[in-house]
Formats: structure tokens, sequence, C-alpha cells
């Protein structure tokens, strides 16, 4: 067997291996590479620092734990910068497991910036029927939404006083891994509404979405991991997303180098053969 | 090292998954069950008393609302499917899910995904103040940025007459065809890469909270 031959049956573990190696060892040993701020991600940030001290953030959290690592850093980073801001949130869930995860962002955000549940913000959990569900909200929020996710009545919160539906909210955050998602809240919220809606969205999903940002139909995008490393830069924080940059910049080279050698090996076998 | 046993547990668990990538194994077999069985009861669990119980048992059981027998009515229609005998009964159900769902969506389709995307396509053809940009402060960055919309436009007409299969693809129009191939290419190309940065991400996860949360290393 040639060399030639060995590279092409090499053992697929090997490659897992390396993989793992190019994930571990940068998390151990940081080396800092630069984070560049994309334009979605700039927007994104721009459509927070635009809204006033006291105004309405509503963030829909539509993602669940196995899409934590790209989607949990971006409501984290973005909780902050509404509470530095002394923005009020109201917060819904279109996926069950999203209410809690957001719930833990907001109190680890409320903790910091000392806000207080009920008053900076709150927590409406969540309703089934998506897109109805986002209808409804444009027509009457508290009748959608008449208990929060403890099932305490919402007339007892402050933040509530003079929210009756879309019309009181200034900006719409969706935090989605899915359907229900951003895509029901840029066709509903904004193409009924006419509200300005951001989203923050997997890896996968962002590559759909950027056409909608292109239209205008969202304000700023914010996709996958690196796009909440981007986000926590410009809040000058350094959060997981950040931590996770190095070495998804490191496996990301390894799969380019994969790539490369692969096929370079695999036509020179095709040439031998002939 | 944590000593919190619910982190220990899911680290656990997460070597026994991670482990598929050495062989099948008893490890990752028992994670993979255990997996389905608990989130089975999970959505069980979750749909009893957040959907049914609010939803349908309340308002007609507790609240009195007569109205709420038709959606049990379809509900229960709906679970004939699962016996040969009636199992017709389940079209009805599913013929008014689709017919509502089709007319509730169809305006709010058009208009996102036709109407304002269209719009932004063919209206603005070009930007005049991304070329304002470029040419105040010339470089990599502002050129791509001015000529982001005419590509669009190109690779939109080009990908449309890809598959305008009408007429053969020959000469100018099979010119136009695989410039509209080749768009094709490169949005499946960025597709791809972002889902090998999705995957890696969720490694990335993973391996972070093994180091960071169970073995406090990092």
């Amino acid at each position: 067997m040639n060399i030639i031959e060995r590279f092409e049956a090499v053992d697929r573990r090997i490659i897992f291996l390396l993989i793992i190696l190019a994930v571990v060892i940068p998390l151990l040993f940081p080396i800092g590479l630069k984070i560049e701020v994309s334009d979605p991600v700039q927007r994104f940030y721009n459509a927070i620092e635009e809204l006033e001290p006291g105004s309405f953030v509503l963030l829909s959290a539509e993602y669940d734990a196995s899409t934590m690592p790209e989607v949990y850093p971006m409501n984290e980073a973005l909780v902050s910068h509404c509470f530095s801001k002394d923005l009020k949130i109201v917060s819904i869930g279109l996926w069950p497991q999203g209410v809690s995860l957001n719930q833990e962002a907001m109190e680890q955000g409320a903790r910091e910036y000392e806000k207080e549940y009920g008053v900076d913000y709150v927590n409406l959990g969540y309703k089934a029927g998506g897109i109805v569900v986002i209808s409804a909200l444009g027509e009457d929020i508290p009748t959608t939404f008449p208990q929060d996710y403890a099932l305490r009545p919402i007339e007892q919160f402050k933040i509530m006083e003079g929210i009756e539906n879309l019309d009181n909210i200034d900006l719409i955050v969706s935090l989605s891994a899915g359907d229900p998602g951003v895509r029901e809240w840029v066709m509903i919220a904004h193409g009924r509404y006419g509200k300005n809606v951001c989203g923050g969205v997997t890896a996968v999903s962002a590559p759909a979405f950027y056409p909608f940002l292109n239209a205008g139909q969202l304000k700023g995008l914010m996709g996958g991991m690196k796009g909440a490393a981007e986000y926590e830069t410009l809040l000058k924080q350094t959060g997981t997303a950040s931590a996770g940059m190095d070495a998804q910049s490191i496996a990301h080279g390894l799969i380019i180098f994969f790539i490369l050698f692969a096929n370079f090996f695999y036509f020179m076998g095709k040439r031998r053969r002939r | 090292m944590t000593t919190d046993i619910g982190t220990w547990i899911a680290a656990l668990l997460t070597l026994c998954i991670l482990s598929f990538l050495y062989k099948d194994n008893p490890f990752y077999k028992f994670a993979e069950h255990l997996f389905v069985g608990v989130s089975a009861a999970y959505w069980a669990c979750y749909y009893i008393y957040n959907i049914l119980i609010p939803n349908l048992y309340n308002p007609l059981f507790v609240q009195g609302q007569l109205l709420y027998i038709i959606p049990l009515a379809l509900g229960i229609m709906m679970i004939m499917k699962l016996f040969p005998q009636p199992a017709w009964m389940s079209r009805f159900p599913l013929a008014f899910i689709v017919g509502t769902y089709a007319g509730y969506n169809f305006i709010t389709y058009l208009q996102t995904y036709a109407i304002d995307q269209v719009r932004a396509t063919l209206v603005r053809f070009v930007a005049l103040e991304s070329w304002q940009e470029f040419f105040a402060r010339p470089g990599a960055v502002t050129f791509l940025s001015a000529i982001a919309l005419p590509v669009v436009v190109v690779g939109v007409i080009t990908g449309l007459v890809y598959f305008f299969f009408s007429r053969e693809h020959k000469g100018i129009f099979g010119g136009l065809a695989k410039t509209g191939v080749w768009f094709l290419m490169i949005a499946f190309g960025a597709s791809f890469g972002y889902t090998v940065m999705a995957r890696i991400s969720l490694l990335i996860g993973r391996v972070y909270f093994l180091l960071h949360n169970w073995l406090h290393i990092i």
C-alpha cells in the first residue's frame, strides 16, 4: 500500500481525534484571535443602542437545550445590553424550554445590573400556537398572556402597566433555533404590524435569514456562536461565545486543511489509477 | 471537580454519547435509550399540562364553554387514525388544519416571501449611498458593499433562468443558466460552511461544559 492509498483509507477516528484536540487545546490555552464584527451584528447592536432608556423590548425565546451553546450566549449578551441601557424586557417563549433558559439569563443579568422582576423585566411564559400567538399579541397582550411563567396574574407587575399590544413594544427580538421563530415574527410582527424585528439564530439557519436582512424585514441578525461572540465584542465582554472562538477558528482551519488534503490525494489517486 | 450530582450525570452521559465516535458500544446504547425515554415522558407531560389542560380541559370542563366541544371532537377524530376501521374520520380534522393554515398564511407568505423580497431585489438595483461610501473610503469592504445589490439582482435573475425548463439551455440562455448554477453552488457552499460552524459550536459547547462546569479546569 503506497502513501496515497494509505491516506485514502485513513481511519475516520483519527479525524475525530484531531477535531477534538483542535477544540480542547485552544479552550485550555486561549490564543485570543481577533473577533471582527460583521455588519448584521453591528446593525443588531445599533437597533438596541438607538432605543431610549425605559423603552420596551419584547424578547422571545425559541430555542432549547440542544442549541444552547449557540443561542444562550446571545441571550446573555442581549439581556446584559438591555439592562445596561435601562431598557424594559417583556419576554415570552414560543418554545417551552426557551422560557426557563431565558429566565436564567435574565436573572443573571438582573443580579449584575440590580434589576427587579416585575418592574424591569417579566417573563410571560410559554404559549402553544406559534404564528397564531404572535397575531394575538398584536391585538392584545394581557389576554394572550394573562399570567406570567409562574402563573401569577400579570396585573400585579408594574412593567405591564400600559402594555396592551405590540404597539407598545419598541423592538422585538427573537432568539430562535427553528420554527416557530424569527421567520414567524418577520411574517406577522413586521409584515402585518410594521414592528422592528431583530433575530438571533443558529448558524445552520442563518443563511436563510440574509434575504430578510437585505429587504429590511430584519433590523439585525446574529448567526450562531460567531454572532454571539461578535456581540460580546461590541459590549466589551468576554462570555462563553468569545471563549469558544479560538477553538472554532482552529477547528475550521483544520477542516479546510482536511478538505484540501483529501481532494489532493483523491486526484493523485485517480491520476495514478489511469 | 464539581460535587454537583446533576453535573456529574450530565458529564457522564455526554461521554457515553461521545464514545460512539470510537465505535458503537453499550454505554452509547444506554445513553441513547435513556434520552429517548426521558424525552418521550417530558413531552407527554408537557403537552398534557401546557396544551391540553389550559387550552381544552379548563375552558370546557371547568369554565363550561361549550364551544370547545368542537376541538374536542376534532381531536378524538384525529386519534381514530390509530384504528384501521374508523381511520377515515381523521381526514376531517386534517382537512380543517390544512385549510385553516393555508388560508391564514396565504397573504402573509405572499407579503413576506414575494412582495417584500421582489421589492428589495429589483426596485433598488444600485445603492447610491454604498457607492458614495466607496468613493469616500476606497477599500475591499466598501467595494463589496457597493456591488452587493447588483450581485444579488444578477444572482436572482440567473438563478430563475436556471429553473426555467421550457426552453433548452443553449446560447445566451444557456450562459445565463450556467451563471445561475454558479450562484447556486456558492449559496450551497455558504450554507454548508454555516452548518459546519454550527456543529463545531455544539462540540465546543459540550467540551466547554466538561472542562468548565464538570472538571473546573478552565
